[in-house]
């Protein structure tokens, strides 16, 4: 599998390396390093001078309550998008990898909700949940429960974890569909000759088998639910009402973007960045692991 | 007393038909070996019986209870898989108890059911280990635990040794027939290898195609093979089909090249003329000092044996199998004794015995 190249100068590997380089260091490292170093200054109101004030930006920060809730509102907020997309592919998986008839056109199908752009797929549920318009919003309202996700903020947490993962289920709907193909077919019949049935036979036989998958999927769920979700919530409820809907990259865009508090709000970036360095070598152990074994 | 008898079983998939009526009796406490070419069917049969396929028609039944009503688990089969199917998250001794723990067995026999098993099988330092630590003989062996375990009426083997490197397989071979004799249990071997069926049958069905084509004991298959197909598909190297004509009065028959060969058993029916295929194997080819001339083509020596492939006078390739060493020299004669002849029907390539 492994294929090497052998250069003999050094012009052309750097050449070839050099875009990449180059991208990384314009997108990545030099915003990076910004950030770092604005967190530990201080602007004034009109953005014309800032000051050097150390780690002072971090210990407000977590003095805040506003900041620690929002922090649990995330871990909240990633835990629920994260089990239902996860259930939801496995679900789906399963009953497409049966023998039915259309399978190919299923399988396509329930892939294609995650080619579709976080805005318009927002756009999409707002469509279908608004108290006004939406037609499931207008049904619920019409059966006696009042629903109206723009006031109620336990409402508009459900309808962005809803619109979250309803993005995220064709991503693990594939893994588990691979996951579920790669179990030998002789396997599933030596226990079908074992006398496993039903749903003993998926917790004894399928759900261990496919393990691995689960444990890959759940960090990339976690690192999707955290910080990919930006879109979806910013266009259905922009973290509101109130701050019922805000996690802390739409606070790091609040606080930066919108209330130009460009300290604080590098102070989160920076958090989260340590958030997702963790994430990614969690990400990196579990790939190795999946790699390695059996 | 007949332990499986299958009726008339039919398997299609869709337009394709695999098996075309396989009507087959096994007393209890044989072992019958299904043997042909890939893609004959014979692993069809093996599923049909199991419960992992449906059958299109026919009856399969098992002491006399039909079982196409029947779950996989319910028929009281135990199958040995070609890749061994261990379940890879569990211990040698999970795997082993799987099957008799969801009949609700009680703990304490498992473990002797196992127990025992495993040491008959020579597993007991490994019952704690993982499939992926196990070599392939070892796995080889679980999967056979696993079956054994569960104290079937009936063992299906698919194919159990062909991934196993060539020495191991013999060991294995030998391991299974002792085995399947010491348990008793009715046994469905399905196998490529014609030394396997040759080895391990009390009786051999060969298919071909999705038919039968002989039923029949290991050596009756080897002395009167059914048709061409099995005389070409049974016997190493494979048996040589010389074309001939028959004589006048049936007794003889004129080869390609002139030479003509009297039958030892008796005159074959049908008119002067009529087309036939001799068959004689490589090993009953004699060697003589004046006769048959055979242009030496290739030697492949095999220690204590060698075999020769020439051409005959008329170009046919020929093999022979002759004890010791090559013959030196670009030529040998041969002698094709009467005795060993097999005589088949050119068209039908079916077995033609003398005329009673």
């Amino acid at each position: 599998m492994e294929r090497r190249t052998i250069f003999s100068g050094w012009l052309l590997p750097v050449l070839l390396v050099l875009p990449q380089l180059a991208l990384t260091i314009v997108f990545f490292l030099w915003p990076a390093g910004q950030a770092m170093w604005s967190s530990t200054t201080l602007t004034d109101p009109f953005g014309l001078r800032s000051r050097f004030v150390g780690l002072a930006n971090f210990r407000h920060l977590f003095a805040d309550p506003l900041y620690v809730a929002t922090i649990w509102r995330t871990v909240e907020f990633c835990a629920a998008v994260s089990t239902l997309a996860i259930a939801a592919g496995m679900v789906l998986a399963i009953a497409a990898d049966r023998e039915i008839r259309f399978r190919g056109l299923y399988r396509v199908l329930l892939i294609w909700p995650y080619a579709i752009a976080p805005a318009i797929a927002a756009i999409l549920w707002i469509l279908l949940l608004h108290p006004q318009i939406g037609l499931i919003g207008r049904w619920l309202n019409s059966i006696g429960i009042p629903w109206d996700y723009q006031l109620n903020g336990p409402e508009a947490m459900l309808v962005v974890v809803l619109a979250s993962s309803w993005k995220q289920v064709s991503y693990n709907f594939i893994f588990f569909l691979a996951g579920l193909q790669s179990i030998p077919k002789a396997v599933m019949e030596a226990a079908r000759m074992d006398g496993a049935k039903g749903f003993f036979r998926f917790r004894t036989v399928t759900l261990p088998l496919l393990m691995p998958t689960v444990f890959f999927l759940l960090v990339v769920n976690l690192v999707y639910a955290a910080f990919d979700t930006f879109g979806t919530i910013w266009a259905m409820t922009s973290g509101g009402p109130g701050k019922s809907t805000e996690t802390l990259v739409i606070k790091v865009y609040r606080d930066g973007i919108v209330n130009q508090d460009i300290g604080s709000s590098s102070a989160q970036s920076v958090v989260l960045m340590g958030g997702i360095i963790l994430l990614t070598i969690l990400q990196f152990r579990f790939l190795g692991r999946r790699s390695g074994g059996q | 007393m007949a332990s499986l008898v299958l009726e008339d079983l039919r398997k299609s998939f869709g337009p394709v038909a695999v098996l075309h009526g396989i009507d087959l009796c096994l007393a209890s406490g044989e072992m019958l070996v299904i043997v042909g070419a890939s893609g004959c069917g014979k692993s069809t049969l093996l599923r049909l019986v199991a419960g992992l396929e449906v059958p299109t028609a026919g009856r399969i039944l098992l002491d006399g209870r039909d079982l196409a009503p029947l779950d996989p688990a319910a028929r009281d089969i135990a199958m040995v898989f070609q890749n061994y199917a261990l379940y890879p998250h569990m211990s040698v001794f999970d795997n082993m108890a799987y099957g008799l723990r969801i009949r609700g067995m009680p703990k304490p026999e498992i473990r002797a059911r196992v127990g025992e098993a495993a040491a008959m099988l020579g597993l007991a330092e490994l019952l704690s280990r993982k499939p992926r630590q196990l070599s392939g003989g070892q796995r080889q062996r679980v999967a056979m635990g696993r079956a054994i375990v569960r104290q079937p009426k009936l063992f299906l083997f698919d194919e159990p040794l062909s991934n196993l490197d060539a020495k191991l397989r013999v060991q294995m071979r030998a391991e299974i027939k002792r085995l399947q004799r010491r348990m008793g249990v009715t046994s469905l071997y399905v196998t490529h290898d014609q030394v396997e069926a040759m080895t391990l049958g009390d009786r051999l069905l060969v298919l071909h195609e999705g038919k039968p084509v002989q039923l029949a004991t290991p050596m009756e298959v080897f002395e009167r093979p059914a048709d061409t197909y099995v005389g070409g598909f049974i016997g190493a190297p494979a048996m040589n089909f010389l074309p001939a004509t028959l004589l006048a009065g049936g007794g003889a028959v004129r080869l390609a090249w002139g030479e003509v060969l009297p039958f030892a058993d008796g005159a074959r029916a049908g008119a002067e003329g009529r087309k036939l295929s001799i068959g004689i194997r490589p090993e009953h080819v004699a060697v003589v000092a004046a006769g048959t001339a055979l242009q030496i083509d290739l030697i492949e020596p095999l220690g204590s044996e060698t075999v020769v492939i020439g051409r005959l006078p008329d170009g046919e390739l020929l093999s022979v199998k002759i004890a010791g060493p090559a013959p030196a020299g670009e030529q040998m004669h041969l002698h094709l004794a009467p005795e060993h002849l097999h005589v088949f029907d050119a068209g039908s390539g079916l077995r033609l015995d003398p005329a009673t």
